[in-house]
């Protein structure tokens, strides 16, 4: 089937090369615009065809079979009237299209799943009350809440942190240290979050005890995950400030430290905004480390340094796990509860984007 | 735009020596008579002494053994090939070379006498004396081009009247003939304007800070012919108030814009460059002392 592998070099491409320049006026031989599409439609009618009559249909299989009999097929009608060269273009061209859309079927099919079974969830009550004396009903806004607060106390925790660090690893360090923490930093990156959470609870019992559920234990452990993110964020950024900005600034008789600050950061500052954005994005929907250490409550907590507190992800696995004593509405609000983590890490992304956008200075 | 732009300008007026008014009225022609009048007045161009300046990037010998005066109110321009060296020198004059990692320095630097890589000598303040001016314009991108030239004053000066700075950045502007063609849009950003407006953005952020030399490594190369021939009355007017060293691959630049010419050359790759002579720049194009020097500015090689 793979047309584009019997790609042999030199010879045909000079054949083809050779063609061209002999072929009679720039515009002979070309399929029309929609040859593709009529490709791939007449290989996808074809396909279901044949797979009706054989009583297998169904749409992964017929889509299966409908791209490879697509690219042989426009490759031998493209190969006869444009030539070689182009029918191979005509077919990597589909393959890749396939490719992409292959890769993004996952992602609309989630989306399409959560908000259907989402959106049933969702309601007014769904965002103003919490779970507080409710038997088998109630709405989310405790976890709500909880998600941004120990969310927003982890990104302040790691933010400087991150940054701090990936300005040593840009702008200072050297060496063995340099390469060390650059060793760790990727280490960091793979640690599984349960042991962040186990981390964080652990460091908690030493000083208050067996059985502490804090708010803050949880940013804690998600500062764990969220800075080796921000450091390799932040550290890539700082890396496209041109050195001729800050060898600008030295030849001015400004010292290393004002250099940073005054014009290596602010270069930076969409790619850093838009860093700490995604990596924030990136932590909001952990669930495992705060199981273990924000635990589960029905009631509002804003006070990350007061007892248990509810986020998102652990209200959602909650609700699926023991459902009230109507079971559907416990599932409903499980879905409503994954889909507005969706609409958070979403809103986040398009903000990252737009500040990106806005403030986004032009690096030669 | 033109409102915030008049105010600028109106403060700078009002702010500053009286002689502005007329320098407005005679334009860009002659700023230097008008610029040397306001507010701190130049400290002066002084002389810089290599002896026995050796240049390294770790264990590899990029410069070997220069020694040379740089005289003041003087252009000294440094020819050569690539890679032999001059831009390293260059770099060393101003402590910008030891920013390389493992670059080191052997030999003495002095500005009028003071050793410049001597004992408790803060590499920062020699970079305030001794300005430089980049191969390819590099103004900085967060900022407007009022905030350009203002960078070194806003960076490392004390606080400062605005009518004071407005001033410093007039006088920059129109040192570095720019003034005309930007002055009612300050606050636009520096990197809108053209690669020549661009390198001479550089220059008046260079001479805002009032340096006592300045260095330019390969000012026009990334400059059109008009731009570059800008560039050179520029340094022509410049080298009045402040000691100019110039890196450039250029002859006829090296010809027309320098008084004195330093030739650079490296026996074979991989052995360090050296200084082969140095002299007034006629003597240097028409009759040099050594052949190599001959064979390069009559273009028998390199």
């Amino acid at each position: 089937m793979a047309p584009p592998t019997e790609n042999q070099a030199g010879g045909p491409a000079a054949e083809g090369g050779g063609l061209a320049l002999t072929t009679p006026g720039i515009s002979g031989g070309v399929l029309p615009v929609w040859a593709t599409y009529a490709t791939v439609g007449a290989s996808a009618l074809l396909a279901a065809a044949v797979l009706l009559a054989t009583g297998v249909y169904t749409v992964a299989l017929m889509l299966l079979f409908a791209v490879p009999v697509a690219s042989v097929l426009l490759y031998g009608w493209s190969r006869s009237v444009e030539g070689p060269r182009r029918a191979k273009d005509r077919v990597v061209t589909l393959l890749i299209a396939s490719a992409f859309a292959l890769a993004m079927l996952p992602l609309i099919s989630l989306l399409y799943e959560v908000a259907k079974r989402g959106i049933p969830g969702l309601s007014v009550e769904f965002f103003t009350e919490s779970a507080r004396g409710v038997i088998g009903g109630g709405g989310a806004s405790h976890a709500i809440l909880g998600t941004l607060v120990i969310t927003g106390v982890a990104a302040v925790i790691s933010v400087p942190i991150g940054i701090m660090a990936a300005i040593y690893m840009t702008e200072y360090g050297t060496g063995k240290l340099r390469r060390a923490l650059t060793f760790f930093v990727d280490v960091m990156t793979g640690i599984p979050s349960i042991v962040a959470g186990l981390f964080a609870y652990a460091l908690f019992e030493l000083f208050f005890g067996p059985g502490i559920r804090l708010g803050v234990m949880g940013s804690v452990a998600l500062s764990v995950l969220m800075i080796p993110i921000v450091i390799r964020s932040a550290e890539e950024v700082l890396k496209i400030v041109p050195n001729h900005l800050r060898e600008a600034a030295y030849a001015l008789g400004t010292p290393k430290w004002k250099t940073i600050v005054k014009i290596v950061l602010p270069t930076a500052f969409a790619g850093l905004v838009t860093g700490v954005m995604l990596a924030t994005a990136r932590i909001i929907g952990e669930t495992a480390p705060l199981l273990v250490t924000t635990g589960v409550i029905d009631s509002i907590n804003t006070d990350p340094f007061d007892g248990r507190m509810q986020n998102l992800a652990v209200y959602a696995y909650n609700e699926y796990r023991s459902p009230g004593v109507n079971i559907q509405a416990s599932y409903d609000r499980a879905w409503a509860a994954a889909l507005t983590l969706i609409a958070i890490v979403m809103i986040l992304n398009v903000v990252a984007r737009l500040v990106y956008r806005r403030y986004k200075t032009e690096i030669r | 735009m033109f409102g915030a732009a008049d105010t600028k300008r109106a403060a700078a007026e009002s702010g500053s020596a009286p002689t502005r008014g007329d320098d407005l009225a005679t334009g860009q022609q002659e700023p230097t008579a008008a610029t040397t009048t306001s507010v701190s007045p130049a400290r002066g161009a002084k002389t810089i002494e290599a002896k026995g300046v050796n240049l390294y990037y770790g264990d590899f010998h990029a410069v070997e053994d220069v020694t040379m005066t740089i005289a003041p109110n003087k252009v000294t321009a440094l020819i050569g090939s690539s890679g032999c060296g001059k831009t390293t020198f260059l770099r060393s004059l101003n402590r910008m070379h030891e920013l390389t990692v493992g670059a080191t320095v052997k030999g003495q630097i002095s500005l009028d006498g003071e050793d410049i890589y001597g004992a408790g000598v803060d590499p920062v303040q020699v970079r305030r004396l001794v300005g430089m001016v980049f191969q390819s314009p590099n103004p900085f991108p967060t900022m407007s081009i009022y905030e350009n030239v203002a960078a070194g004053l806003n960076l490392n000066a004390g606080r400062m009247k605005k009518s004071d700075k407005d001033a410093v950045v007039e006088r920059s502007l129109r040192g570095a003939n720019l003034w005309e063609e930007v002055k009612d849009r300050l606050d636009k950003p520096g990197s809108g304007l053209s690669g020549g407006q661009q390198q001479r953005l550089c220059i008046a952020r260079a001479i805002a800070v009032e340096p006592e030399v300045l260095l330019m490594d390969e000012p026009c190369s990334a400059l059109d012919p008009v731009a570059t021939l800008a560039i050179e009355d520029l340094i022509r007017e410049l080298k009045t108030k402040y000691t100019i060293a110039i890196v450039t691959h250029n002859m006829q630049q090296a010809s027309r814009a320098s008084d004195l010419t330093a030739f650079f050359n490296l026996e074979e790759s991989g052995k360090p460059g050296r200084l082969v002579e140095i002299g007034a720049t006629e003597k240097i194009f028409t009759k040099p002392d050594q052949q190599a020097t001959e064979d390069y500015v009559s273009g028998r090689f390199g």
